[in-house]
């Protein structure tokens, strides 16, 4: 074996570590690239706003964007309030016992179950035990079900981070243990778990296995009336045109993955300042 | 005429016995010093006298702690009246990250003791009046409490404990982030208040309870080892432990 002189050492190791580094970027940068070079040719204001037609292979995408919009902000409206208590309770209540932590161990673990498999239980208990159908309400349940594991344990993150000396003076004044949640807890938490919804909202936009049974239509050339209505999503819509559709237009395709992207990539953007924002008036 | 009645009282953290077969009792309108050294239970007293350790899990009592001829341990007793009534201030100065207004009238806002506007600004100016405070922050009444100096903070900590009118102030080592000159001004600050109100405090450094405490308690590994006038805790002490920890040759 080569005995390397540990300044070379030094040398070479900042150099792999820099190197997967980059190699961590570059696909991402790709797929960026060639999808913004593919695509920004159909990417018009009237694609954004009008009805597909010809077989989806012409007009816009409305419907799609329209659709995936609703679902997942329905999602969060859900989502959040329920992970909101979940996690006072768990952080704020629950006494250290077995129960305590087999709930938390659960929802670490329930984290990790794949989206489809939320699909299949969205397709059963909610399109088809309870009746609601295929439809944006359906959906939105099978996303906010998906998500709150990630928004408890985000917002459990954000609770923990309130400083508990604060807690301490406020029921040392003689408040109770909800009203000091209530006004001091919670309002020096509430930058961290907004910040978590956002990024929440990033990342079920771009889910397609939980809505694919429970919400998603192939085609409806026109906007849903209520949330018991079928509609068309960003990320069905987009495998479909890029496998079902003969002669689907390149460009068309690369559009609506930019679309797709925008809308992630805007709320993940949204999420940064937020935090930034928070973090420059927090001031403990 | 005594305040604060100690009987027997143990206290374990878990399986930990941290307080064993506590007895004293604490005069009115006096300064008590508690000093021992790190880890005896100074704070888990302390902490015992307005049931702030109820809030840590595990933890359970036996004996009484009367107030004012009242058992605090009964389970009639609403804690957050008493907690009121036995204000604390903490080791670190812990301003909430609101206004210095909103700190000194949190307890009184959100306890719903008054809701008249201007009876709070009184209370809040009285509050800061009284640790000496008001000069400097009333035209800052609405800047954040994070700005103030840490002497400043404490002080502030004080004023949010007073606004809820307790009869009792427990303070944790209330000077141990502070630095010789602001703890100066804080010891006279308690000497000032000891008029109007019956003072626990803990303190790690016997020069502070030579010189502000009518009484001091001397603890040792859970146990009250000796309890008596300050004086003669620090001259003339009856017992050897105590005695070799004032006169800080403690091994
Ligand atoms: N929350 C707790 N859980 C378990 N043990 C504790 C806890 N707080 C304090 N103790 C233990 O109780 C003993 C007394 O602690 P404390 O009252 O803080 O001492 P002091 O204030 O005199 O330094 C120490 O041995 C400490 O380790
Ligand atoms: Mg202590």
């Amino acid at each position: 074996m080569i005995k390397l002189s540990p300044k070379l050492s030094q040398k070479l190791s900042y150099l792999i570590l820099f190197l997967a580094t980059i190699l961590a970027v570059i696909p991402v940068a790709l797929i960026v690239f060639i999808i913004v070079k593919n695509g920004v040719s159909a990417l018009t204001w009237e694609f954004l706003t009008s009805m597909p037609k010809d077989g989806m292979r012409g007009g816009g995408i409305l419907p799609a964007i329209l659709g995936t919009l609703s679902i997942v902000m329905s999602a969060i409206f859900l989502t959040l309030p329920i992970g909101v208590c979940a996690a006072i309770y768990l952080n704020e209540y629950a006494k250290d016992n077995l129960l305590t932590r087999i709930i938390k161990l659960a929802i670490v673990n329930l984290a990790g179950v794949p989206s489809v498999v939320y699909g299949l239980l969205g397709l059963g208990i909610f399109v088809m035990f309870l009746k609601l159908g295929v439809s944006i309400i359906a959906g939105a349940l099978t996303l906010s079900i998906m998500e709150l594991p990630v928004v408890i344990t985000t917002a459990r993150g954000a609770l923990n981070s309130v400083p508990y000396s604060f807690r301490e003076a406020s029921l040392s004044l003689g408040v109770s243990r909800w009203q000091t949640i209530r006004y001091i807890v919670l309002p020096n938490a509430l930058p961290g778990i907004l910040t978590g919804a956002i990024l929440s909202i990033a990342r079920i936009s771009g889910e397609t296995a939980p809505i694919l049974f429970t919400a998603a239509a192939f085609y409806i050339p026109y906007l849903p009336h209520s949330i018991f209505d079928q509609v068309m999503t960003l990320p069905y819509h987009l495998y479909i045109i890029s496998t079902q559709i003969p002669n689907m237009p390149k460009n068309v395709i690369f559009a609506t993955a930019l679309v797709l992207l925008m809308i992630v990539l805007t709320m993940s953007v949204l999420a940064i300042i937020a935090r930034i924002y928070f973090r420059k008036y927090r001031k403990w | 005429m005594s305040k604060i009645e100690i009987k027997n009282f143990n206290l374990y953290y878990t399986n930990f016995h941290a307080l064993k077969n506590i007895n004293i009792n604490i005069a009115e309108k006096k300064v008590t010093a508690i000093i021992g050294p790190s880890g005896c239970g100074k704070s888990t007293l302390l902490r015992s006298i307005n049931r702030i350790n109820d809030t840590i899990e595990g933890v359970h009592t036996s004996g009484e702690i009367n107030i004012s001829g009242e058992n605090i341990y009964d389970e009639e007793i609403d804690v957050g009246i008493l907690r009121r009534n036995v204000g604390m201030v903490f080791q670190r100065p812990n301003p909430f990250p609101l206004s210095i207004y909103e700190n000194v009238a949190f307890g009184l806002k959100v306890n719903r003791i008054y809701s008249d506007r201007n009876i709070i600004n009184e209370t809040v100016e009285k509050s800061l009046k009284a640790v000496l405070l008001w000069d400097y922050a009333k035209d800052k009444l609405h800047k954040s409490a994070l700005g103030l100096t840490l002497e400043q903070q404490q002080r502030l900590c004080i004023a949010r404990v007073i606004a809820v009118a307790p009869n009792i102030i427990l303070l944790d080592e209330p000077c141990s982030s502070l630095d010789p000159v602001a703890t100066q001004k804080i010891e006279g600050l308690m000497i000032q208040l000891n008029n109007k109100y019956t003072i626990v405090i803990v303190t790690h450094n016997m020069q502070q309870a030579a010189r502000i405490s009518h009484n001091t308690a001397f603890m040792l590994l859970g146990k009250l080892i000796e309890f008596d006038k300050t004086e003669k805790i620090f001259t003339n002490p009856l017992i050897k432990e105590t005695e070799d920890y004032v006169s800080g040759r403690f091994g």
